[in-house]
């Protein structure tokens, strides 16, 4: 080799070494910028809102044309309405999750079916919420209530959760599945036995950020159930409720003295960000474990 | 006993969707010996190979005639149960694929789906499997710990275990040494032939050496077709094929 193409060998490197930094820079700062924005947003958050949290607040129902009083029936209505809305889409969003994955033969129905799903999830809130009024309100006949929310905020999320199940099922190793088979284990035993237990995580996962989703969603329960406000906690499926994001909206823009009721907005902002980043936090932590043991993923 | 025929392939074609991977194939494996099926990659061994427990049926576009007698029964014949078949014929992959469990539920994951037998009936078979596995010593007293804690070569005997401990008469290996270093693939072998006492052994392999050092007798297949099958060590010293004189003397492989 020759010096002068030692010089611009070096001369490369210096200006790779350059681009690189240029890189990293321009890749940090928007990193940076958001995590910057979130920050800010929650300080902002507890500031406004901060002062009207206390335990008081959490137990006791909207006072005096809700300018006193908590949230209770807002977190009892989330809380239940979500809670109904899994119980019809998980146990239909599972298996049709493994059986998309295990079962359904590779053709052009069931890639149609597979990009529907996709396409489902990305669907606006709304239009679930309109369809919820058609099918369950009318149709079904029940009426405004906790069932018909439930049932289409299951709806809404169902696509989410047959998408993340099946992606969380399909990434078991094949080796796990014919190293079963091969022994002589039927097709849902080598699933049940050896994929299954592995995918369980990835699944709850998935279950848990559509769980955060849903709380946060107002659009299908605008129509279908929730109300402004009602004295009683909802001791039935077919009672109306009140819910937090819903709260929100109507203190913001539809009670009559808007400023006087803003620190109790902004209490409620924080409570329903809260819960939401409770569930989100579980399933970090759970995808964390995973990662952490799936020592065939090297 | 000796020379006894186990498995007789008899006329079979195979196709995956349009293409003719296995070109009219009859040859016999005998009883209680190893058998090596030989040939360049792409050959269609290992889908051979595959054909004597069926695991080509996970793959949707496979097409399959002629007869594959083990026993003379045709396992694809009608009222075949693919379940029982795969449990008398072991198989052992290419690359080491032990369960994400421990060393102690990987060999008794066979037993569990047969319900063969109880805790302590469980335990004994374990053992045994493991003992005849040449790997009982290394891991008696770490049995719950993980399988992916061991080496290649103690993973791939631990796979083999697997695959004895449901008491199979026929055990196929994929290529078992390949993902192996020397000094393991050597253990592995000696296993090999040790086991042909108790097992009808089938082997691929691209490995001539390793064919010549395990099989009793072997089979050649070039792009889907058998060039030649016999003794080893016939084979090894008068083909009488071409194509095989051409591969074991090193002109294309």
């Amino acid at each position: 080799m020759s010096r002068s193409d030692a010089t611009a060998g070096e001369g490369r490197i210096r200006r790779a070494r350059f681009g690189s930094n240029v890189g990293f820079v321009f890749l940090a700062i928007p990193l940076a910028l958001f995590v910057g924005f979130i920050l800010l947003m929650f300080g902002w958050l507890l500031q406004n809102g901060g002062g009207v949290l206390s335990w008081e607040f959490l137990t006791s129902p909207p006072l005096k044309g809700m300018t006193e009083g908590g949230i209770w029936p807002c977190i009892v209505g989330t809380l239940l309405v979500t809670f109904v809305s899994l119980v019809f889409s998980v146990p239909v969003g599972i298996c049709s999750g493994i059986y998309l994955s295990e079962y359904a033969p590779d053709n052009i129905v069931t890639r149609l079916i597979r990009s529907s799903v996709r396409s489902l999830a990305g669907i606006p809130s709304i239009v679930y919420g309109l369809f919820g009024v058609a099918l369950f309100v009318n149709a079904f006949r029940f009426g405004m209530s906790v069932l018909a929310s439930g049932m289409t905020l299951g709806l809404m999320n169902l696509p989410w959760i047959i998408a993340t199940c099946e992606e969380a099922v399909s990434a078991i190793p094949s080796s796990f599945r014919e190293g079963a088979l091969a022994l002589g284990s039927t097709k849902w035993e080598a699933i049940r036995r050896n994929v299954l237990p592995h995918a369980f995580p990835g699944i709850l996962t998935g279950v848990l950020l559509a769980l955060a989703r849903t709380m946060g969603e107002t659009a299908p329960i605008l129509f279908t159930g929730v109300t402004y406000y009602t004295r009683q906690l909802p001791t039935s499926l077919l009672h109306k409720f009140m819910a937090l994001p819903y709260h929100l909206f109507t203190l913001a823009t539809q009670h009559d003295q808007v400023a006087k009721v803003r620190p109790i907005a902004f209490g409620t902002a924080l409570v329903l960000l809260a819960l939401v980043l409770a569930f989100d936090a579980i399933a970090f932590a759970i995808r964390l474990r995973i990662t952490r043991t799936n020592t065939w993923q090297v | 006993m000796a020379d006894q025929t186990r498995i007789a392939i008899d006329r079979l074609n195979l196709h995956f969707g349009s293409n003719h991977v296995l070109r009219d194939i009859s040859f016999d494996i005998p009883s209680n010996a190893v058998t090596a099926i030989m040939g360049p990659s792409g050959c269609g061994k290992s889908t051979l190979l595959r054909t004597i427990n069926r695991m080509n049926d996970l793959i949707l576009s496979t097409r399959i005639s002629g007869r594959i007698l083990v026993d003379g029964q045709d396992i694809y014949g009608p009222g075949i149960d693919v379940i029982e078949l795969r449990k008398r014929v072991g198989m052992v992959f290419q690359k080491p694929n032990p369960f994400p469990k421990s060393i102690f539920e990987n060999v008794a994951f066979g037993l569990r789906i047969h319900r063969l037998g109880n805790q302590h009936e469980v335990r004994r078979r374990v053992e045994e499997a493991l003992r005849r596995a040449n790997l009982w010593d290394e891991v008696k007293d770490r049995l719950q710990e993980s399988a992916f804690s061991l080496s290649g070569g103690q993973q791939q005997r631990l796979c083999l275990a697997r695959a004895i401990a449901v008491d199979p008469e026929i055990v196929l290996l994929d290529e078992p040494a390949s993902a192996l270093d020397p000094h393991s693939t050597t253990r592995l072998e000696e296993l090999i032939v040790q086991l042909k006492r108790d097992y009808t052994i089938v082997i691929v392999t691209h490995n001539m050496q390793q064919a010549a050092r395990v099989s009793d007798h072997c089979a050649f297949l070039m792009l889907g077709e058998l060039a030649e099958w016999g003794r080893t060590d016939q084979v090894f010293t008068k083909p009488k094929d071409k194509r095989t004189e051409d591969f074991l003397t090193g002109k294309f492989g």
